[in-house]
């Protein structure tokens, strides 16, 4: 497994507050990485310090083996989707594709124009009279046709309806299947990780809570209840994730890669969204910090 | 880079370089005009300029343009370069395409920077114009108004020659700088208009009298010389105080600072003695010609000189370089500031 991206002991301040600190962090290549985490995790510092847009206070990142605020070459490697998807109000679609062509070496024109003919939107319109998902639509163009080995994307979807946040990611999957692309989406929505990720990376306070392919995820974690039991009784291999006790019952959320074989244990399996919630609220079942918002 | 450099920026390089360009063929057009009134009225030429309402008019339009175009370059080609970028959101657009930003700024600035130098040739088409004009200064010909002055002096040397090319690359660079300290368009354009009306103003009146050699030239006070006594109370009772007096050194296109007279010891005069009274040609008993010319001549016998500091209207072209040259090494310096600037976060 090579990584795309490698963060050690990364750190970012503004002024005196640190919005990310000693963040050690590697992302597999050719998946596509939620990154989540709640506001303020450090996420879109993350990614716009891979993006070179910020430079780091402490430690280093690599992107695709080299320092993100390097040269030409290495930048024409890394797209990147900003948060609320900004475009030039003045500027119709065609500049903007013409603005890709004229800034990038490997621009893909058929494709980027493929792309906006199948989206139904008129060329010539101007960016600042479409709508919210349209607008993510083109940034989302621009980042593809640039043809990235790395596409990086920052909250994309965080201010669209849900019908235009569902397309959004279902041409970003269709995107990916068609090029050979790693992608890293940041999200403080777990649906939309959900949909469209295959590998999950928990960010809270600047630390890696758990990252992993989620099916694999998934497949590991379980919920126990069953009558009050201390956790240190618990079978060395079962991690506590989350536990949460009532007077006679108890449950909790383990991580093992054995089979829970006692029988005295009511198992169920987990949704993605138990998951995060869980590794955000830690082992004390109690959270500290503003709770993971779920998209219902 | 040079195509979306060229798309953001054409709508308004166009209004102002068509501005620019269009009273560039208005000059063009009248110059003639002013050559055949000069070559028509001879010694009166300054007069009938200035009573030629069209003329003046232009004269002083064309002036108040030059002065006018730094500022107006600065605002909107400079300050927003950056912080309008920075302000919608754009910079994470386009500064994480392939190029770098260091390349992004300097195709801005290149371009920009080439427009601002192409708006301030009007400064030059305006020196072409007002040939006619500086000969007549220049043979001593007078007349009040601005246009009466020598082009050396400070009110219509920044509108002249090739300082205007240098105060609107300033200006430009002076606009970005602050945008990328700012990052916001509005208070940035708002600063840079206090800023480059500051240089403007401190240029001609702290500077630009420092930056050559004065001549100076020392001589007697004669009837003949003495352009200008000044003084205060009231001549027709005899109770004046003179103050001043000045003289001319017939360089009628020089730029005169300082005119004083000395002491019989070499120092400038405090005050003039109490029978200076006499030089003045008022309307009472006491000022006759003869006692005018006596009263300048015992000032020459007791050992009272002028002393005339100025420079000479052969210096106009040497004066515009080194003033221009200094212009573009500020530009320099504050272009260099903002590639470092722009190498820095900027979120």
């Amino acid at each position: 497994m090579t990584a795309v991206l490698a963060a050690t002991g990364l750190g970012k301040k503004y002024g005196r507050t640190w919005a990310l600190s000693d963040c050690s962090l590697e992302v597999p290549a050719g998946r596509v990485v939620g990154l989540v985490g709640p506001n303020g995790a450090g996420k879109s510092t993350f990614l716009n310090l891979a993006v070179g847009m910020l430079t780091p206070s402490a430690g280093d990142i690599e992107v695709l083996g080299a320092r993100p605020t390097g040269r030409d070459a290495q930048r024409s490697k890394v797209g990147f989707v900003g948060q609320d998807t900004p475009s030039y109000a003045g500027l119709s679609i065609a500049d903007h594709l013409r603005l890709g062509a004229s800034l990038n070496p490997h621009w893909d024109a058929a494709l980027a124009k493929g792309r906006i003919a199948g989206l139904g939107l008129d060329p010539g319109q101007r960016a600042g009279r479409l709508s919210g998902g349209q607008r993510a639509q083109l940034a989302l163009t621009l980042g593809i046709a640039k043809r990235p080995e790395l596409l990086l994307l920052d909250e994309p979807v965080a201010s669209l309806d849900p019908l235009a946040r569902r397309e959004f990611l279902q041409d970003l999957m269709e995107a990916v299947a068609e090029q050979e692309m790693s992608v890293v989406l940041s999200s403080h929505l777990v649906s939309d990780v959900e949909r469209a990720c295959d590998y999950l990376v928990v960010l809270v306070d600047s630390r890696v809570q758990v990252a992993g392919d989620i099916d694999h995820l998934l497949a590991t974690h379980h919920r126990l209840t069953g009558p009050r039991r201390d956790p240190e009784t618990l079978p060395g291999d079962q991690h506590v994730i989350s536990a949460s006790h009532t007077d006679r019952q108890s449950t909790y959320l383990v991580r093992t890669e054995q089979r829970i074989l006692d029988p005295s244990w009511e198992v169920s399996s987990l949704t993605l969204e138990d998951l995060v919630l869980a590794y955000m609220r830690g082992p004390t079942g109690v959270s500290e910090r503003p709770v993971l918002e779920a998209l219902r | 880079m040079i195509w979306l450099t060229w798309r953001q920026f054409r709508a308004s390089a166009l209004v102002l370089l068509g501005t620019t360009t269009a009273a560039i063929v208005v000059l063009a057009l009248t110059r003639h005009q002013v050559v055949a009134l000069s070559r028509a009225n001879g010694q009166s030429f300054l007069d009938v300029f200035g009573n030629d309402r069209a003329k003046s008019t232009l004269f002083y339009a064309s002036t108040a343009v030059v002065y006018m175009l730094p500022a107006v370059v600065g605002i909107f080609w400079g300050a927003p370069m950056v912080s309008r970028e920075l302000e919608a959101g754009t910079s994470r657009l386009v500064w994480t395409q392939s190029i770098t930003r260091t390349r992004w700024l300097a195709t801005k600035l290149g371009t920009a920077g080439a427009a601002a130098a192409a708006v301030g040739l009007f400064g030059l088409a305006l020196t072409w114009w007002c040939g006619p004009i500086d000969d007549a200064v220049a043979k001593g010909y007078r007349s009040t108004g601005l246009f009466g002055q020598p082009r050396l002096w400070p009110a219509q040397f920044g509108a002249r020659g090739i300082m205007p090319i240098g105060m609107t690359v300033l200006a430009l660079v002076i606009g970005v700088a602050l945008g990328l300290v700012i990052r916001r368009a509005l208070p940035a354009m708002a600063a840079t208009l206090v800023l480059v009306v500051a240089v403007q103003v401190v240029m001609p009146m702290a500077v630009q009298a420092h930056l050559l050699p004065m001549k100076e030239a020392t001589a007697r006070l004669t009837h003949d010389n003495v352009t200008e006594v000044r003084g205060t109370g009231a001549p027709d009772q005899g109770l004046v105080v003179i103050d001043k007096i000045e003289i001319s050194i017939g360089r009628p296109d020089a730029w005169v600072t300082s005119n004083v007279t000395l002491d019989p010891s070499g120092r400038v005069l405090d005050s003039y003695p109490d029978w200076v009274s006499d030089c003045v040609p008022g309307p009472g008993a006491t000022g006759s010609e003869e006692t005018v010319q006596a009263c300048f001549q015992r000032l020459a016998d007791e050992g009272y000189r002028q002393r005339v500091r100025y420079l000479p209207g052969s210096s106009f072209w040497t004066l515009q370089l080194v003033e221009t040259g200094i212009l573009l090494a500020l530009a320099g310096l504050l272009t260099g500031f903002c590639f470092w600037r722009i190498r820095r976060d900027l979120t």
